[in-house]
């Protein structure tokens, strides 16, 4: 078994039978993001320079900081990330996490997310690896199920 | 809906699946894609190193750009490699989800009851021992 290098440059992507609408309301609405997100309440207005929050569910643990760099419904949002659940990570410099939203026809849609600028941050890099595949999927199976993925 | 011959073809939802799946990247091509040496040699490369070139992935591995390219192409179409321009360059990179989809779809509900059993056969066997 090879060890993982934590990669600099990240990108995660998955096509789901939705509208882009559908899938900017449910990286941008708590209602949904807990569904899917580790459980987090995402919290922010979207407006370029305003903070981008990650909660615990009972909003009593912040999982993750950052501030929003670009927000053009229902297409592109574009925030830096720290992760704060783990205490190497939160020590290291913001990275950049790009949600990237594309009509492919027939209903359905790409979302991809690349998750960059880690240089300098190979703790989170390490960390979020296996994290955006477990997290894309669950969104793709709750837009198309109405359902969570793990019950 | 009509076949290649004109005849009316009812298409019948199967039900038999938690989410929904396209011809470009469905199972089929997953699995395809996955069963060749080559293409797993492919994503091994990217898994240790992500964002390489063609030029990169070709020489690591004996065979003409032609046929790297062919691989990487069937790799594309199951959604198992995405490619990003970086200027000028064409970067490849290793896109894991359709594996996890794979195992949220395949492994969790067959392997893992089972899995887990015999897990906690032998952790019962090594404790009375």
């Amino acid at each position: 078994m090879s060890t993982m290098t934590a990669q600099a440059t990240q990108v995660y992507s998955v096509f789901v039978r939705a509208t882009p609408e559908q899938l900017w309301e449910a990286i941008t609405k708590p209602e949904f993001t807990t569904k899917y997100f580790y459980g987090s309440v995402i919290d922010s207005t979207f407006e370029p320079g305003a903070p981008y929050v990650g909660w615990s569910s009972d909003r009593s643990q912040q999982y993750v900081d950052g501030e929003v760099i670009e927000a053009t419904p229902p297409h592109k949002l574009v925030t830096t990330w720290r992760a704060l659940y783990d205490v190497e990570a939160a020590a290291e410099p913001y990275s950049r996490v790009s949600w990237e939203i594309e009509p492919a026809g027939d209903g359905v849609t790409k979302l991809t997310v690349v998750h960059d600028q880690l240089e300098a941050a190979p703790k989170t890099a390490e960390n979020v690896a296996g994290g955006w595949s477990y997290v894309l999927s669950g969104l793709k199976t709750l837009l198309e199920t109405g359902k969570p993925l793990t019950a | 809906m009509l076949d290649s011959s004109g005849k009316a073809v009812t298409l019948r939802l199967t039900c038999d699946h938690l989410v929904t799946y396209y011809p470009a990247v469905d199972d089929d091509h997953v699995f395809r894609a996955l069963a060749d040496p080559t293409r797993r040699h492919l994503l091994d490369r990217l898994f240790e190193r992500d964002g390489r070139t063609l030029t990169e992935l070709e020489a690591e591995l004996e065979m003409t750009r032609f046929g790297v390219m062919k691989h990487l192409r069937v790799l594309e179409d199951a959604g198992l490699v995405v490619t990003r321009r970086s200027g000028r360059t064409k970067l490849h990179f290793l896109n894991p989800v359709p594996i996890r989809l794979i195992h949220d779809r395949w492994i969790t509900k067959y392997a893992e009851p089972r899995v887990a059993a015999l897990a906690d056969l032998k952790t019962e066997l090594e404790e009375s021992a």
